[in-house]
């Protein structure tokens, strides 16, 4: 057993009292002290409440309880999802300190699992960013090459994988912030079908995009979180009453035998790195030699996608956010008794949010001023409409989609970050799948020869068709493994002091 | 020389618009579980959601949806198959999430009307009042400004936040333009909310108790000069809280605004406070630009798709129109309009019809109701139906009507029930308050009324009749009350020869 093992290879050795869940976590508490000083993923350890939760599971298991399959195992928690009495900053100083009352869905499912909650990972603000640099505690650290970025949003839930400080992690994803830390840090992360995981607990950005899931090391890790988290909640008023498709069984079968998989000629060409498009192509190859059969499709409209997400996400962020007022939790500047409420309020967004955040709130507010609304968030709907028909029609024609994840490989940080534009063409690929709110998941697909770092294969299913990515995406996983002769991550330098 | 009201009217002429806001009686909050009881301590009924905590989530009450489709088909409005909420989006300090979640362009309800009966020294008149929407939306939490002398944010010392009424459903009921009620606007007004709160009553969607503010008006008002045919600027008149400063906050504004305009200003768009003190509006706090909102659909919530059988069966729930029921009531009962309406201002009429249900004469029941008990009721600022319950009076006047108790001897028995002494019936029995129907037992006490009086009986039997009521008394006094004064009179005229 060794905390390099995959989540479903420790749920084994945990079921078979080869190991015990306080070791387990005691394992991963002593990588994560080794290494997240270089990495710097988490942003904070609940070392006391996980072994509490350790405990209990052991003692469970001892008694002979029937627990959940992956009971007992560590997953790190991205800090936009709110947890009982632990902070939850959403990599904001507005929020540094706020410890909520309650426990999301997420959470709360989490813990009925018995899967232990290590800690809580680094963010770009409120999930704004590509590349976790907007945290307001600092950036995080890509394990593949400590001066590059891990992706963004959920950097530092992609980083405490590949750095192995955990074998699961929580994500969310409003435009590609599970998928493309996934694809720069050479592991798994699936947005699921807008609707399919509940939203209560997680701190919005914009509400019609946002949705959790997995991140994981390997398709069928992810599957089986999956199954945790996902399901209907009659908290959120956006969750979808419908079982979820086996994902599980659908990753376990590798057999897409005359499966239709169609490539998105908008998603490949100018913009994108080389060694990008030949690992791509080269993953291709492997599912035509699995006996599937390729599709080239045109999405016409994914070309309007970023601008409409930039008026959507914006808008919605600028409302959102609005509760952050010095009221009632948070950051409080400037309360000296003499000032009026809306002089503090005013100071203390001015303290507490960065400039990204506020660079959105103030392009959201803007889009939905009277004489603009239309023209800019009314036109944002129509495309989002029309991205809705692409995919409609492409599932007509074939069972998946396929593309790249991500553009590039990981950037250095620092590259990018006065550059906002460039950095918003990081997520070009991942956007339409929550403009349509189907789900999505990046898998790796080997290293880019210019620069030996990952490269995300992104798999795109209808809504509530989750199964079919993971019947995919666990083909091309085992297909992969095998021509590699070790998993991927096996081939990043180590790091220092790590096991 | 400045307009009174009725020179203010020969030249202009005026234009009404109402809002009312009404909070739901719903055991549960808006978007959350929680409880929405009146008067509660400070912040006991909140949770995440209503608090606006980062990352909770709304879900919409059924209950609310349902009262708010009931208040539409009340109104004679059409229901619309698919409407949204939207978010109103401003900073203010009791509103948890800086914007409130309302309705804007796609309401639950539109185009209704209510007729409006007013009284005038004309006879009555009826206004159909016509209505543009009923939405949904939620509460704000309560400010209390401390310090400083005008109560308002501006000046004070600090300012306490409770946030048990964030998140109450509320649902805005807002009028058409209603032109052409000249001089009757402020009766018109008054009578518009008056049938409103009927109608809502009869519903049992609200408390409706404006001075708790379950319901409040906003008066918007203009002037156009007569025969211009042009509309004129509009005032708004914010949370106005009984029907009479409805119809004072209407005829302050006619008078305000007319003499504006006379001496050459202009009236200004604005919001204004009624000032109960003196019945004029103050300007509300002036904004140098009109507030953009920004409203957008709420992404959080599903659009509200009412199924067309549930609304055709909450149609056939609706109770009778209390208009209507007024009049069934008035004619079965055989009122004069006078006391209908004495019953109704009082707020008895379910009171008095509940006690007619059990068997009680209808003039018996409203003279109880509206005599002795609210006079009792008066007395000590309670609610006639907090001292004594409709089947304790119901019985009570079927012992009159049967001859078992006196009119005089029933006052003594509601006192005895109220003050908790037990049932009519113990209360008949502690104070041993029986009609005295043994008419030898009268005969005794006539003989000795008369031995007492020997002159006062000689002058009945000279055919002087109206002596007798002197004796008539004595009898009374000497039975302690508990004689059937008209039996005694029949006794003792027979036994004088009369």
């Amino acid at each position: 057993m060794s905390i390099r093992d995959n989540a479903w290879q420790m749920a084994a050795a945990l079921n078979n009292k080869e190991i015990s869940a306080v070791e387990l976590t005691n394992q991963h508490y002593e990588q994560i002290n080794a290494v997240d000083k270089d990495v710097h993923a988490f942003l904070y350890l609940d070392k006391e409440g996980a072994l509490l939760q350790a405990k209990e599971v052991d003692k469970k298991r001892a008694a002979g309880e029937r627990l959940s399959p992956l009971a007992g195992v560590p997953l790190a928690l991205k800090d936009v999802m709110t947890q009982k009495d632990v902070p939850t900053t959403c990599g904001s100083k507005i929020l540094e300190n706020w410890r909520p009352p309650y426990d999301s869905t997420v959470v709360t499912k989490l813990k009925d699992a018995g899967v232990i909650i290590l800690g809580k990972t680094n963010m770009d603000e409120f999930a704004m960013g590509s590349s976790t640099e907007n945290s307001a505690f600092g950036p995080t650290h890509n394990p593949w090459d400590l001066t590059r970025i891990p992706g963004g949003s959920g950097g530092g839930s992609s980083a405490s994988l590949a750095a192995f400080e955990a074998p699961l992690a929580i994500g969310t994803d409003t435009g590609g912030s599970i998928r493309q830390p996934a694809a720069v840090t050479g592991t798994v992360g699936v947005k699921p079908t807008y609707g399919g995981v509940s939203r209560y607990g997680l701190v919005a950005f914009s509400s019609s995009l946002d949705q959790a899931g997995p991140c994981a090391r390997t398709v069928l890790d992810a599957a089986l979180l999956h199954q945790v988290i996902a399901g209907f909640d009659p908290k959120d008023s956006t969750s979808i009453n419908q079982a979820l498709p086996d994902v599980v069984a659908a990753t376990k079968k590798l057999d897409i035998k005359g499966m239709k998989i169609g490539v998105v000629k908008q998603l490949a060409g100018e913009g994108y790195q080389k060694g990008v498009e030949n690992k791509f192509n080269e993953a291709i190859a492997e599912l035509v030699k699995l006996g599937a059969e390729i599709i080239e499709l045109s999405c016409p409209n994914f070309e309007y996608a970023l601008a409409a997400y930039y008026l959507i996400a914006p808008s919605e962020c600028s409302s959102n956010l609005a509760r952050f007022d010095s009221i009632r939790f948070g950051l409080r500047v400037g309360d000296d008794k003499v000032k009026s409420a809306e002089e503090v309020m005013n100071l203390t967004r001015q303290a507490g949010f960065g400039r990204e955040v506020k660079r959105r709130i103030i392009l959201g507010t803007y889009a939905l001023s009277s004489g603009y609304y239309d023209a800019y968030y009314g036109s944002a709907q129509k495309v989002r409409t029309l991205i809705k028909q692409d995919f409609d029609n492409a599932f007509a024609k074939c069972d998946v989609l396929v593309s790249p994840t991500a553009p590039t490989t990981a950037f250095k940080i620092g590259e990018k970050s006065n550059d906002p534009l460039a950095m918003y063409l990081n997520d070009i690929a991942t956007i339409p799948v929550n403009m349509a709110g189907i789900g999505g998941m990046s898998l790796p697909c080997g290293l880019a020869e210019e620069d030996n770092l990952p490269v995300g294969f992104q798999i795109m299913s209808p809504a509530m068709k989750d199964d079919r990515m993971y019947l995919v995406g666990g083909a091309l996983e085992a297909a992969l493994l095998s021509k590699w002769g070790k998993p991927i991550l096996d081939f990043a330098p180590k790091l220092a002091g790590s096991k | 020389m400045s307009l009174n009201y009725d020179s203010a009217l020969e030249i202009y002429e005026p234009t009404l618009g109402l809002e009312v806001h009404v909070e739901l009686n719903t055991n549960s909050k808006m978007f959350c579980g929680c409880a929405t009881e009146f008067g509660a301590q400070p912040n006991t009924q909140t949770c995440p959601v209503c608090l606006g905590l980062p990352g909770s989530l709304p879900v919409v009450n059924k209950r609310a949806i349902e009262s708010t489709i009931l208040i539409g088909l009340a109104l004679n409005c059409s229901i619309a198959p698919f409407s949204r909420f939207a978010r109103k989006n401003y900073f203010y300090p009791d509103m948890p999430k800086n914007f409130q979640t309302s309705q804007y362009d796609e309401p639950i309800c539109v185009n209704g009307s209510l007729d409006v009966e007013i009284e005038t020294d004309e006879g009555n008149k009826v206004f159909k009042v016509e209505i543009e929407r009923v939405h949904m939306e939620e509460d704000t939490g309560k400010s209390l400004h401390v310090g400083g002398s005008t109560g308002r944010i501006h000046g004070a010392d600090y300012s306490l936040l409770d946030y048990n009424r964030a998140g109450i459903p509320l649902v805005e009921i807002v009028t058409k333009i209603v032109p052409n009620t000249g001089k009757y606007a402020p009766l018109v007004a008054r009578g518009y909310v008056a049938a409103l709160r009927d109608i809502l009553r009869s519903l049992k969607v609200s408390d409706v108790k404006m001075e708790q503010g379950s319901l409040r008006c906003d008066v918007n008002l203009s002037l156009s000069k007569r025969g211009s045919g042009v509309l004129g600027t509009r005032s708004e008149t914010k949370n106005v809280n009984s029907l009479r400063s409805v119809e004072r906050a209407v005829t302050g504004e006619i008078v305000r605004q007319a003499n504006r305009l006379q001496s050459g200003e202009k009236v200004v768009q604005e919001t204004r406070h009624f000032l109960e003190e003196s019945g004029q509006t103050r300007p509300g706090r002036s904004k140098e630009q009109a507030e953009d909102y920004r409203y957008f659909p709420e992404p959080d919530l599903v659009p509200v798709a009412p199924d067309g059988k549930w609304i055709e069966e909450l149609r056939k729930s609706l109770p009778e129109k209390p208009a209507e029921r007024r009049k069934r009531l008035q004619q079965a009962w055989a009122v004069p309009d006078k006391e209908m309406r004495a019953m109704v201002n009082a707020e008895l009429l379910d009171t008095v019809e509940q006690t007619v249900l059990l068997g009680a004469d209808p003039t018996r029941a409203r003279s109880w109701w509206l005599g002795e008990i609210s006079r009792i009721a008066n007395e000590r600022s309670v609610l006639p139906t907090d001292l004594i319950t409709v089947s304790d009076v119901a019985q009570i006047i079927e012992l009159i009507t049967k001859g078992e108790l006196t009119d005089k001897l029933a006052r003594q028995v509601v006192e005895g029930v109220i003050a908790k002494e037990g049932t009519p019936s113990q209360v008949i029995a502690k104070r041993s308050l029986k009609v005295v129907s043994d008419d030898s037992q009268l005969m005794k006490a006539i003989a000795e009324a008369i031995a007492a009086a020997p002159e006062t009986a000689q002058k009945v039997r000279d055919g002087n009749i109206p002596a007798a009521g002197a004796l008539i008394g004595a009898v009374m006094k000497l039975t302690g009350g508990q004689a059937d004064a008209a039996r005694v009179r029949q006794l003792l005229l027979k036994h004088l020869g009369q």
